[in-house]
C-alpha cells in the first residue's frame, strides 16, 4: 500500500509545482517562445542545473535507491533523426495548446474539463506514432 | 506556511523543485518521463491487439499512472486552495502580441476564452485541442520523450540526444508561434 501511495503524493507533488510555477500557463509559454520573459528559461535552466549536479553527485557517491538496488542512469539511444523530428512535432503541439503532457493533467485538476480534447488527441497521436514507427526515420 | 505558498513562486524556487521531483522518483528506482504514460494507457485501451509497440508489460509503468492521478490531485489543490489572488504577471510584450491576434489577456492561468467548451464547439476550437493533442502524443513518442524525460532527466545526464530534442521542441514551438499562429487566429 505505502508502495503506491507515494507515488501518488510525488504526483500530488509534481502538479502543485507546476501550478505554483506557472509552467502549466498557456500565457507563460506563449511568453516564452517570443522570448519576452525570463520566467521559462529561469525555471528549466535552474532545474537542469541543480539536476546536472544532483545526477553527478548519485553517480559519485555510488548512490542508492530505497529499496537497495545501485542507482543507474541509461543512455539514450544514440541518433538524431527521432529526437530532432519528434522533438519539433511535439514543439508545435506545446505552442498550440500551450502545454506539454504533464500540464495537461494539472490543468484537467485545475478544473479545465476541455484538456479532455487534448488528451484524445495525445492517445490518439501515440497510437498512430505506433502504427506508423517502422516506416519512420530514426 | 500556507501563505508562501500561495504566493506565486519565484523562478528559482520552482525550477528547483522540479528537479527535487527528478532525484526522488530516481531514489524510488524509477525515472522521471511523463509522457511513457500516454503509451500505458493506449496498451491499456488494448491497442497491442492491433500495433505490437503497445505490446509490453505495462503493469510495470502502473508508478507512473500513480504519479498521473497525483498530478491531476495536485492540480484540483492548487486550484482550490493555494491560488494566489494576483492576476498572472505576464509581460506587457505578450499581453500586446496576444491582444493583436484577438486573445484578450484575463490574468488567469490559461485564456478562458479558449479553454472552454464553448470554444471547443467551434470546431475551430476541437481542432486546435484535438491537433494539438496528436502532435503532443505523436511527436512526444517519435522523440521518445517529453519536457521531463529529455529536457530535465536527459538534460541532466548530459545526454546529447536530448539536447536535440529540446532545439527540436524549440523549433516547433518557434515556427508555431510565430508562423502558423498569425494564420489560425
Amino acid at each position: 500500500m505505502m508502495k503506491s501511495v507515494k507515488y501518488i503524493l510525488a504526483g500530488i507533488l509534481f502538479g502543485i509545482i507546476m501550478s505554483k510555477s506557472e509552467a502549466i500557463s498557456w500565457y507563460r509559454i506563449q511568453e516564452m517562445f517570443r522570448f519576452q520573459s525570463f520566467h521559462m528559461f529561469g525555471i528549466i535552466g535552474t532545474a537542469v542545473i541543480t539536476g546536472v549536479i544532483a545526477v553527478w553527485l548519485m553517480k559519485k557517491m555510488k548512490s542508492h535507491d530505497i529499496e537497495g538496488n545501485p542507482i543507474s542512469f541509461t543512455d539514450k539511444q544514440k541518433a538524431w533523426r527521432r529526437y530532432l523530428f519528434g522533438g519539433t512535432i511535439f514543439g508545435l503541439g506545446w505552442a498550440l495548446t500551450g502545454a506539454c503532457p504533464g500540464p495537461v493533467f494539472v490543468l484537467l485538476g485545475q478544473g479545465y474539463l476541455v484538456m479532455i480534447v487534448v488528451i484524445i488527441g495525445s492517445l490518439l497521436g501515440t497510437f498512430v506514432y505506433g502504427l506508423l514507427k517502422n516506416r519512420l526515420p530514426h | 506556511m500556507l501563505e508562501l505558498i500561495k504566493q506565486p513562486w519565484p523562478w528559482y524556487t520552482s525550477g528547483l523543485a522540479i528537479s527535487f521531483i527528478m532525484v526522488i522518483l530516481v531514489f524510488f528506482g524509477k525515472s522521471f518521463g511523463f509522457s511513457s504514460n500516454l503509451r500505458t494507457m493506449c496498451s491499456m485501451l488494448g491497442a497491442g491487439k492491433w500495433v505490437s509497440f503497445f505490446n509490453f508489460d505495462w503493469k510495470a509503468q502502473r508508478w507512473n499512472l500513480l504519479f498521473l492521478i497525483g498530478s491531476v490531485i495536485g492540480g484540483f489543490i492548487s486550484a482550490n486552495w493555494l491560488q494566489s489572488d494576483a492576476p498572472l504577471n505576464l509581460s506587457q510584450a505578450t499581453i500586446d502580441d496576444l491582444q493583436k491576434l484577438n486573445i484578450p489577456f484575463d490574468g488567469n492561468i490559461v485564456p478562458s476564452a479558449l479553454f472552454s467548451w464553448d470554444f471547443v464547439a467551434t470546431g475551430k476550437g476541437l481542432l486546435i485541442f484535438l491537433g494539438g493533442g496528436f502532435l503532443i502524443g505523436f511527436g512526444t513518442r517519435y522523440a521518445g520523450g517529453c519536457t521531463s524525460g529529455h529536457a530535465i532527466s536527459g538534460l541532466s545526464n548530459l545526454q546529447v540526444p536530448s539536447l536535440i530534442a529540446v532545439i527540436g521542441f524549440f523549433i516547433g514551438g518557434l515556427v508555431m508561434t510565430h508562423l502558423i499562429f498569425p494564420l489560425i487566429f
